[in-house]
């Protein structure tokens, strides 16, 4: 089965996102910043990472930069979640490893091409 | 798939409101001369948050109104712009307005529009946001006429960005179709096997679309990885021009760059305007009643509450397999066993009730947590400096309760800080100090829960209040209260003293309406007073609703239930250590006091008083101020009992707060102490008390 590891402080778009890629066959793993995220990360593997930016503790280009220094990490898609307006962010997640990005808002079918587009 | 999108609503509501609190409350605690980065950061974090869940849920008004809330955040937080006082006060209305969009849109109504709308303006002002142009849809769509080469050199570094190239060479193939693309890879780049890597991509692409489509399209399968790779979108079609990915990019750096800079020239001259503004906005917004949050009917439980609950249901499924396997093959020989399972039941129903009951308590600091902010506009608006202390805001409480006291604080607080405070130059003449202070201290007593709401101003004025009331014929002229029974009269119905109508408080509804409210609730309040030392009111309320902690006593074949709180202890007396008062009231000496003794049955009319038994058997419990001494035939036991409300399922009876059934199916009354104690407070010192309200 297909895992992926979903990353948000609010619960809110973490249970939409996981209910949504549940409800397509894939198995989530939740995580509301990225300390909890990079925790779970060690323990499992993933074959993608969806992460939201703005989240306490530790922010989502910190999470990509730390996972790609993982063993198992290096090479699999990492997508941030991030608003239109933070041009600069996209920026910054690339340069931390990000494979893409998902802007917000959006609905689950987009969220779900997206996912199919990256796994294939 | 299609995914209902409603589900998720009530937790984004939810989400939002505590992200307000935090909002507010670091907001409340910002200092301006030293603006903490990380405070700033949670504070766009929380508006970041409910403009995305908005977004996504469908919520558009406030994830538009978020925006920009948002925008001028991301400006401080990127130290564009430093943090200002008004801004403040702006991001706190802009909370109030959040706060009663998203109460609106739980409530499935429309949102107001009209504030959030001018608060946009005053934002738009201050970021010197011309209304947004629309975006074009890009139209560059010219030229896609026959097709396009795009020649495709990725860095080395492009796999450790999990980009992998061959799946953007199935996606375009997915938009153009099988035999419209045509890949050539070029190797030329490889090199020794010796020095190859592979993690790093040594080949070159060309992809031949050789189909109408738009570059939009095309471009969109490579958008992820522009600056990883050199990408070149050749037309097929010779007759127009090539295009050179980069050069809208130029564009639209240069453009965003020059609006940069007007936004930084006209910052001065904006800023003032918004502060008179802000003023404007805060004198309307003390007119209109501060809009009433819906209650929320979920409870956010901690897992370790639900994990005991699990735990005892365990329990109680042993216990229940065991009784089963009992009663299946009972003889007498297993009596004890059976006793001691039934002992067990009882203490695992008891566990299971108090893990039940634990999950509906929340800590009082939600309620609390309201107040700096109250405070603070409320400061501001009376030009009174206040200082607010909050004590054991972790005394937990019931959560029916804690939303049904949360509006009597309000007016508690805005009573003291309007009435009980004075004006600065008072206090200074006073030779207090020029912050008043009010404290808002939770605790528990026995099983209620107190909660006080005290003020270090001017205390009640008993002389003022008393002509007040006999103006009103609310007392007779000639009386002869005690300082302490004076407070007390401002509970009354249409009882007022403020000598202008505020906006505050000083309706005239004030007091009783408290009062009022918190007796529904099973409660009680006074007031303590000192003159220019301060007042306090004093709250008390059970600690839940719908249980009970009874002593079963026997009157007349009647079974009536005291709730053991209020119970201090139980005594056998004999009739002569009555004192006669006056017809038919007695009180007693207990040990170095005296204490008003009723009976049960001539309260309730039962009997004929009836002077024959010598012992009798007397319940001492403390009421509302004082201990009184309840006359009963015989106690029974003691049980938990829940309460079921009389008023409900008859009406309201005097001595009585609610009714329960028994084990044995027969329904027993429970005594509501206090009003049995003002049945009798006239007797007591035998001087006229103002009649209260029933």
């Amino acid at each position: 089965m297909v895992s992926i590891l979903a990353v948000d402080d609010s619960a809110s778009m973490r249970q939409m996102v996981s209910f949504t890629l549940k409800g397509a066959g894939y198995d989530v793993k939740e995580a509301s910043d990225g300390v909890e995220a990079l925790e779970i990360a060690k323990g499992n593997t993933f074959d993608l990472v969806l992460t939201d930016v703005n989240m306490p503790n530790m922010n989502g280009i910190e999470l990509v930069k730390n996972l790609r220094q993982e063993e198992g990490y290096k090479f699999i898609p990492m997508l941030m979640l991030t608003t239109e307006s933070a041009g600069d962010m996209k920026m910054q997640g690339k340069q931390a490893g990000a494979t893409g990005w998902i802007v917000k808002p959006f609905n689950p079918d987009q969220l779900l091409s997206t996912i199919k587009r990256v796994l294939g | 798939m299609s995914v209902d999108l409603s589900q998720f609503h009530q937790i984004f509501f939810e989400e939002s409101f505590e992200g307000l609190d935090v909002m507010e409350s670091e907001l409340l605690e910002m200092d301006l001369d030293d603006v903490n980065e990380e405070t700033v950061n949670t504070i766009f974090r929380a508006a970041h948050s409910i403009k995305g869940g908005a977004g996504t849920f469908g919520f558009m008004p406030i994830s538009e109104f978020t925006h920009v809330v948002e925008t001028l955040l991301d400006e401080i937080r990127s130290g564009q712009r430093t943090m200002q006082a008004n801004f403040i006060d702006l991001f706190l209305q802009s909370v109030d307005c959040l706060r009663g969009m998203l109460s609106d849109m739980q409530g499935g109504n429309e949102p107001e529009a009209e504030r959030p709308a001018q608060l946009r303006k005053e934002f738009e002002v201050i970021l010197n946001m011309a209304a947004a142009p629309i975006e074009d849809e890009d139209p560059s769509t010219a030229g896609d006429g026959q097709g396009w080469l795009i020649k495709m050199s990725p860095h080395r570094d492009l796999l450790l960005t999990g980009n992998e190239p061959f799946r953007m060479f199935r996606e375009l193939r997915d938009i153009v179709g099988d035999d419209c693309l045509e890949v050539t890879s070029y190797c030329d780049d490889i090199p020794d096997f010796s020095s190859l890597t592979p993690e790093e991509c040594f080949l070159k692409w060309d992809l031949k679309v050789t189909k109408t489509v738009p570059l939009e399209d095309i471009k969109a399968v490579f958008e992820w990885v522009e600056d990883e790779c050199d990408l070149e979108y050749l037309s097929l079609d010779n007759t127009s021009d090539t295009e050179p990915s980069d050069a809208d990019n130029h564009i639209e750096e240069a453009s965003s760059a020059a609006s940069t800079e007007s936004v930084a020239e006209v910052e001065p001259t904006s800023v003032e305007a918004t502060e008179i503004k802000a003023t404007e906005v805060k004198a309307e917004k003390s007119a209109k009643p501060v809009k009433k949050q819906a209650e929320s009917s979920s409870i956010r439980v901690s897992i370790d509450k639900v994990d005991s609950l699990i735990n005892m249901v365990g329990e109680l499924v042993i216990t229940q397999s065991m009784l089963g396997e009992l009663g299946s093959n009972f003889d007498l020989g297993r009596l004890a066993k059976l006793q001691e399972g039934l002992s067990q039941l009882e203490q695992n129903t008891r566990e299971l009730q108090e893990s039940v009951m634990k999950i509906r308590m929340m800590p009082i600091s939600f309620a609390f947590s309201r107040f700096p902010r109250l405070v603070r506009d409320l400061g501001n608006q009376l030009d009174k400096k206040v200082n607010l202390v909050t004590l054991g805001e972790q005394t937990e409480l019931d959560k029916t309760v804690m939303e049904k006291i949360s509006d009597p604080l309000v007016h508690l607080v805005r009573n003291s800080m309007d009435h009980g405070l004075e004006t600065t130059p008072d206090r200074i003449a006073a030779g207090k100090k020029e912050e008043g202070t009010i404290t808002l201290n939770a605790y528990h007593q026995g099983g209620n829960i107190v909660i006080e709401v005290a003020d270090d101003g001017a205390g009640l004025n008993e002389e003022k209040i008393l002509r007040k009331a006999v103006e009103k014929k609310l007392v007779p002229e000639k009386n002869n209260l005690s300082p302490e029974e004076i407070h007390q009269l401002v509970f009354l119905p249409g009882f007022s003293t403020a000598d202008a109508v505020s906006d505050i408080s000083g309706r005239g509804v004030g007091m009783d309406v408290v009062r009022k409210n918190i007796q529904a609730l099973n409660g009680t309040i006074e007031v303590r007073s000192q003159r220019h030392k301060g007042s306090t009111f004093i709250i008390r309320l059970p600690l839940t609703l719908a249980i009970l902690d009874g002593q079963l006593v026997q009157v007349c074949n009647e079974t009536y239930i005291f709730p053991l709180v209020s119970i201090v202890e139980s005594i056998q007396i004999s009739r002569s250590s009555l004192n006669r008062v006056t017809a038919g009231q007695y009180v007693m000496q207990l040990r170095d006091e005296y204490i008003p003794i009723v009976c049960l049955d001539q309260v309730f009319g039962l009997r004929e008083a009836d002077d024959s038994s010598e012992n009798l058997m007397l319940v001492v419990v403390e009421g509302d101020t004082e201990k009184i001494g309840i006359v009963v035939d015989d106690l029974l036991g003691q049980q938990q009992v829940v309460i079921k409300s009389l008023e409900q399922n008859y009406k309201k009876v005097s001595g009585i707060s609610g009714a329960t059934i028994l084990g044995d199916g027969t329904v027993a009354l429970i005594i509501d102490i206090s009003s049995i104690d003002k049945k009798l407070v006239p007797v007591k010192n035998n001087s006229h008390r103002p009649e209260r309200a029933a």
